[in-house]
């Protein structure tokens, strides 16, 4: 599965490989340099206290989640945001993702599918992906109702209006809905250990299980620069994609 | 005015916004006024009987107060609203009647628009906005791009092409509005209070960019605006709407010679008459030549004023635009032209 081949990939990759990779992809997202410099020194740490493999399967399942939650999140969301309709049926089921203990539905996924990559997939999904539906659909609603007017008084039909004119200015709303989601799935990780997925999250829950402070803190404090790293990396190239706003005076 | 002259028709056109409106139809049809409406069936009254012939290559503007549903008639035209009741047509072609697939083809072909907030699209660049209309429609980029450049220059607008609409000013961003609106070359421009968010000189320019643009292009445009010397200004032809209804609809000059009712007559108290009204609407008609100057038919009072205050007694000859003699003013016709119509009543006490 593409799971398994990713994290393959993340941990058979030599590491100064992947973190050029790394530091390639986030001057191309954020294009500042203390960014830059900051995720080169946490790699750096990370690997000498001897995490690297753990933090590649984290950083494979986080990349493969939010993958998964951007692909249907987003249609969900432009549907949501076409039909008041879909809208009153899907937010109630939003709310209950968000709202229901984790634990309770990773019982009915283990019993179904068992321990292993993909019930842990599942899992995260589940959990991250209502940020990215609910800021895509009110991303959507928000754009201003003149300049749809517009949009339809020139003849445009509802695919050139969503592509052309809809998701470019509600793209600061889908994207900080792409960066919720990023950031609940890595909160995810510890919980997702429990049934069977590797990475950060399994040590942590050893450390909790025998009270090894200094494990738990270690790794714990790994998954928070996984974190910033993803969370300022997103947001600045979030806001260089509304460049069109910061000269002007709206 | 021929018949073939009139490009698009309007015909008992009603407009309730609310539920039931197939009900409350009946009530307006039967004489129900708005706020009866209102309380009745909780429904709004936007149209009430509109009948509207519009002439080719004119410019027809539609005049009213907030409220009055002067936007709304302009959003039936292109169908942005649909109609409770009532029929469109434009070149003989009922409006009403397109599918959606030809009514975005109607859209992109026929009429365009120009808003009164502007509605650019905030993301794209000014020829990329320009150019909008012609993009959608599947024309090749280096089309479009050398077309709207065109339009851009026209509005004068050069060297602001990769510029996006938050940097420019108010009233450079609705040149971009009217560029936009033009490139698509379609023969009606639907101008909803297009120039009422601009500051009074730059509204006067758009005016005068909008005339100069207007004789050379000869489109048919429906002007929506609330401000009478605007109105005044580019009207060929100006309807005045109150509550929905069509209150007057006639030439400019004989809206102020002889308003329909207290309402237009209010509208049109405050404006500088000397200035507005032309000298074929106070003239007395006559063949032969007068004794004092000659003037053309259209010139306003107030320069005819200059010219007899030379030679009081001496009644000026008017001129058609070809030269032939059509009339004659004396003085006491410029005091009676200036007065106030009898309806709206004088201060005067004792």
């Amino acid at each position: 599965m593409f799971l398994v081949w990713f994290e393959k990939f993340f941990i058979n990759t030599p590491w100064p490989l992947i973190v050029l990779g790394i530091l390639i992809l986030a001057w191309i997202g954020s294009r500042s340099i203390p960014v830059v410099i900051g995720t080169f020194l946490s790699f750096m740490l990370i690997g000498y206290f001897g995490m690297w493999e753990d933090t590649m399967s984290t950083l494979a399942i986080i990349l493969v989640a939010t993958f998964l939650c951007i692909s249907i999140g987003i249609p969900m969301g432009i549907a949501m945001a076409r039909s008041n309709k879909i809208q009153a049926l899907i937010v109630p089921i939003l709310d209950v993702m968000q709202t229901i203990p984790s634990f309770v539905y990773l019982i009915p996924v283990v019993m179904l599918l068992g321990i292993g990559k993909v019930p842990g997939l599942i899992a995260v999904c589940i959990y991250a992906i209502p940020p990215i539906v609910r800021l895509t659909n009110l991303g959507i609603r928000l754009v201003d109702k003149d300049v749809l007017e517009a949009a339809d008084s020139f003849g445009a039909n509802y695919w050139q209006k969503l592509f052309g004119v809809q998701m470019p200015l509600a793209l600061p709303t889908i994207f900080a809905g792409v960066n919720q989601t990023i950031m609940m799935a890595l909160a995810m990780v510890v919980i997702a250990s429990m049934i069977g997925v590797k990475g950060l999250g399994l040590p942590v829950l050893r450390a909790i299980s025998n009270q090894y402070l200094a494990l738990g803190l270690m790794n714990g404090l790994a998954i928070v620069v996984l974190a910033i790293i993803f969370d300022r990396v997103t947001q600045k190239f979030g806001l260089r994609m509304q460049k069109y706003r910061n000269d002007g005076k709206d | 005015m021929s018949k073939n002259d009139i490009l698009i028709k309007v015909n008992q056109l009603y407009k309730i916004f609310g539920d039931n409106s197939n009900e409350a139809l009946d009530l307006v049809k039967d004489g129900m006024g708005k706020d009866e409406l209102l309380e009745k069936c909780n429904c709004v009254l936007g149209l009430n009987n509109i009948n509207l012939d519009i002439s080719k290559a004119k410019i027809q503007v539609v005049m009213g107060l907030s409220g009055s549903g002067k936007s709304t008639l302009i959003r039936h035209l292109n169908r942005l609203i649909e109609p409770t009741s009532g029929e469109i047509l434009v070149n003989e072609q009922d409006i009403l009647s397109l599918s959606q697939k030809e009514l975005v083809q109607f859209r992109q072909n026929n009429m365009s628009m120009v808003f009164q907030k502007f509605a650019l699209f905030p993301h794209k660049t000014v020829l990329q906005n320009v150019g909008y209309g012609l993009a959608i429609q599947n024309i090749p980029v280096d089309e479009w791009d050398t077309r709207a450049k065109k339009w851009i220059s026209r509005v004068g607008l050069d060297g602001y092409e990769t510029y996006y609409p938050g940097q420019l000013s108010g009233g450079m961003q609705q040149r971009v509005g009217l560029a936009r609106a033009l490139a698509t070359d379609a023969e009606i421009l639907l101008m909803d209070e297009a120039f009422s968010a601009l500051d009074p000189l730059i509204r006067s320019e758009m005016q005068n960019i909008l005339l100069d643009l207007q004789s050379e292009l000869h489109k048919t445009i429906i002007f929506i605006t609330h401000d009478l010397d605007e109105a005044l200004k580019i009207g060929d032809r100006i309807a005045i709407l109150r509550d929905g209804s069509m209150v007057q609809d006639s030439d400019p000059q004989k809206i102020i010679m002889k308003p329909a009712d207290d309402y237009v007559s209010d509208f049109i108290k405050d404006i500088n008459r000397a200035r507005v009204i032309q000298a074929k609407s106070i003239m007395t008609p006559s063949k032969s030549k007068s004794s004092g100057a000659t003037v053309k038919e259209d010139m306003v009072l107030e320069d005819i004023l200059q010219i007899m205050s030379d030679a009081p007694s001496k009644p000026v000859t008017i001129e058609d635009t070809k030269g032939n003699i059509t009339g004659k003013i004396e003085m006491v016709n410029l005091i009676e032209g200036m007065k106030r119509p009898e309806s709206q009543g004088t201060n005067i006490t004792g």
